[in-house]
């Protein structure tokens, strides 16, 4: 017996820990079933039995408001059973380590677990020490799949698909993990990407990546359809890596004036928290008619319920008793 | 009563008098008493004890000059006697010890220990190194004299550059007014702190923040003008990359007495083998690009890199069981060494090359006896198929820690016997688990 094949298994690897190894097809996928959780979310009644009795723990060793609530939200709609963990670096260094804490999260059987860690390579380490369906919410400098997920779904809805769009990354792609995820996945869909920064905030090897580099807003942004914005992060950049953040802001901070260069009707995202006068100017960050950002964070609900949603369809039906 | 042990019908390697012939050996009280192409080819020894070697290559044993234990501070990782029977295992009858142990080896006190602990429980030889400068802080110098005087083979701030220029000029004139060697790490700490892989297209993938080899290279060109300066016996205990062999190569053109070494980890593995954030391959320096891996056996072929070593460096679970970023550096390698070694052998080079920079090489920059078969030479032999292939199983280490960068590995060469003063201290023959 076949199971329907709207309940198919996506993520055939059993977890989501990068984009770079997620198929154009499962990407898909995954945005067609996210469209049928944002009708679902604009409903008066937001709640499915999906995941009924299964257990989600959200493990955040980095703070994060979005995110976190963001899945912890999709989890609640979907019917599970969620628990929050915010694990505080500290506690980590008194000697536990990552494969300890988590050995000891396995021994509670959930289902899933949505992890997001200042290191990279730390869901794909948990992933393989555990039991369960594994998340990553965000990896050091590697990757954060559900953030370019959710923003694919923004843009798709807007510009109906990727072939041929031409989308500018701009800022500190270096230490990015949102940049990483986004140049894997519009890649992977068709889209031609270019990323726009200084040397300081660019891999040496960033055009490995199969990108378009720019120095110069105005010169990278010519022609752009999405203009999407990274956060910078103000607490290690000031005299490090860029000399201020009023130097960034006349050079690559996104305003009006700049955003005249990209192409008429062109869309702005932002991944969250923003910084407004460093990296962009609330004229443009507040602007519906170009600003796509609370949309975004709609986006990132549905986008997280269709991959638990996802996930959870490869997860036995039987329990066991191991 | 005198100890007499013959071996016959041997494969001889001596890198240091180029013998490469069928022939005999002969040990009396610990030492070589006989060697040659016609010893025992007719008749057997009249002794009581003859090894038939089966056409088997018989060579010194191995000088690794660059060995990490735990001893003393990190019993759990590693101790002398746990290394030694790793290196013996590996061939490996003589380890140069790492100072940056707890406490750090900077006092003759503890020079003198190590070589006590090490006569009372290793089954090979060990010679220790002790620090450059004290507590390895870069700062002040160690009493290079009286260390030299207490036993230290050479002075090394182990994986640690000196980074005040100033101080190694210093402690450089100060080390060659007793001669004594000094065993540099090239790598500036101001580009690598706080990374963790080779600056490249594999690390920007992973997100892990890395150093360009230049880190490196940059550290090899400031040392090689400092030894021009102060003429100080010097070597680089460990070099990765293609343009710090050029600077090396240059250096020694030009006649300046610089040494190097190549870990095996940098002869066998590159960048990509670190593939899913794989812990057991974050060595220092990182493991580089195929084309830097290919010039460090290139270097070894033609003669620029003296010395290979194990750089073994022993690590528990609990600091490899981690985010790359957060994982101990270092892998196990003394069991691996001969036959990751050997693997430049079988891409072209001479066997009996790839032999000199494991025995008479690093005997000669050490200023020690040993690493050579010759008569009145210690009895530290190895005997070992050069062509037997075998799989790296972690669990078959001797070594205390399984950190092994090989896990899985095939590899062709591989230890059947050590001797050490003549004694076997290693049978494969004899292994539970062989």
């Amino acid at each position: 017996m076949t199971a329907p094949s709207s309940l198919a298994p996506i993520l055939q690897t059993g977890h989501l820990l990068g984009i770079e190894a997620v198929s154009p097809a499962e990407i898909s996928a995954l945005l067609d079933l996210a469209e049928t959780y944002v009708t679902l979310n604009r409903a008066a009644d937001k709640k499915t039995a999906t995941l009924r009795g299964r257990t989600l723990i959200n493990l955040f060793f980095e703070a994060s408001t979005r995110t976190q609530s963001s899945f912890e939200l999709a989890g609640k709609r979907l019917g599970a059973d969620v628990l929050n963990m915010s694990v505080k670096t500290s506690s980590v260094s008194k000697g536990e380590t990552l494969v300890d804490t988590a050995t000891t999260l396995n021994a509670m059987r959930p289902d899933i677990l949505v992890v997001r860690h200042q290191d990279s390579g730390a869901a794909e380490l948990l992933s393989r020490k555990l039991d369960c369906c594994v998340v990553n919410a965000g990896d050091g400098s590697h990757e954060h799949p559900t953030q370019a997920l959710l923003d694919a779904l923004t843009i798709r809805r807007h510009r109906g698909g990727f072939e041929g769009l031409l989308v500018a990354i701009c800022g500190d792609v270096l230490h990015s993990r949102v940049a990483r995820s986004n140049i894997h996945l519009l890649a992977k869909m068709g889209a031609r990407v270019r990323l726009i920064a200084p040397r300081t905030l660019l891999p040496a090897t960033a055009e490995r990546f199969g990108v378009e580099i720019f120095h110069d807003m105005h010169e990278g942004l010519k022609g752009v359809d999405i203009v999407m914005m990274l956060r910078l992060q103000l607490e290690r950049m000031a005299g490090a890596f860029v000399p201020s953040t009023r130097e960034y802001f006349h050079f690559y901070g996104l305003d009006r004036e700049k955003l005249k260069h990209a192409k008429p009707g062109a869309l702005v995202m932002h991944p969250g928290p923003m910084n407004r006068g460093v990296e962009i100017d609330s004229e443009v960050a507040d602007d519906v008619e170009v600003s796509l950002i609370q949309e975004q964070v709609e986006m990132g609900v549905a986008i997280r319920m269709a991959v638990l949603d996802a996930l959870a369809r490869g997860l036995p039906r039987e329990g066991s008793n191991k | 009563m005198t100890k007499r042990l013959a071996f016959r019908n041997a494969r001889l390697i001596d890198p240091a008098s180029k013998l490469d012939a069928r022939g005999g050996l002969l040990i009396e009280n610990g030492k070589i008493a006989d060697v040659g192409p016609r010893l025992f080819n007719d008749a057997d020894p009249n002794d009581p004890e003859v090894i038939d070697c089966k056409g088997l290559v018989l060579a010194p044993g191995l000088i690794d000059m660059r060995v990490f234990t735990g001893e003393p501070g990190s019993e759990h990782r590693e101790t002398l006697e746990s290394a030694s029977r790793a290196a013996a295992a590996g061939g490996v009858t003589t380890m140069v010890v790492m100072p940056n142990t707890d406490p750090v080896i900077d006092e003759p006190s503890l020079v003198d220990f190590i070589k006590r602990r090490a006569a009372a429980t290793a089954s090979v030889r060990v010679l220790p190194m002790a620090a450059l400068t004290k507590n390895l802080g870069g700062e002040v110098m160690t009493e290079i004299g009286l260390l030299l005087e207490a036993g230290a083979v050479a002075f090394t701030d182990a994986d640690r550059s000196v980074a005040n220029t100033r101080v190694l000029r210093r402690a450089l004139a100060y080390a060659s007014t007793f001669g004594a060697l000094v065993v540099g790490h090239a790598e500036d700490p101001s580009l690598s702190d706080g990374t963790s892989m080779n600056e490249g297209e594999y690390a920007m993938r992973l997100g892990i923040p890395a150093a360009p080899s230049m880190a490196e290279t940059l550290m090899v060109e400031r040392d090689i003008r400092l030894v021009e300066l102060t003429g100080a016996r010097y070597h680089f205990g460990q070099i990765s990359c293609r343009a710090s062999l050029d600077a090396i190569a240059a250096a020694k053109a030009r006649g300046v007495l610089v040494t190097c070494a190549v870990s095996a980890h940098h002869l066998a593995l590159n960048e990509l083998d670190v593939g899913s954030y794989y812990t057991f391959r974050k060595v220092k320096p990182p493991l580089r690009s195929e084309d830097d891996r290919a010039a460090m056996n290139e270097g070894v072929a033609n003669g620029t890199i003296d010395v290979i070593v194990s750089s073994h460096d022993p690590q528990a679970a609990d600091t490899k069981r981690q985010p790359f970023a957060q994982a101990a550096f270092g892998a196990v390698g003394l069991e691996t060494l001969l036959p990751a070694a050997l693997g430049v052998h079988h891409d072209g080079a001479d066997l009996s090359l790839v032999l000199a920079a494991l025995t008479s090489t690093p005997a000669r920059i050490l200023g020690i006896e040993g690493g050579r078969l010759a008569k009145g030479a210690p009895a530290d032999v190895i005997l070992f198929d050069p062509g037997e292939p075998f799989v790296v199983e972690a669990e078959k280490l001797h070594s205390r820690a399984k950190n092994t960068a090989f896990e899985g590995r095939k590899f062709q060469g591989r230890v059947r016997q050590t001797y050490v003063g003549g004694a076997c201290v290693f049978d494969a023959s004899k292994e539970r688990n062989a």
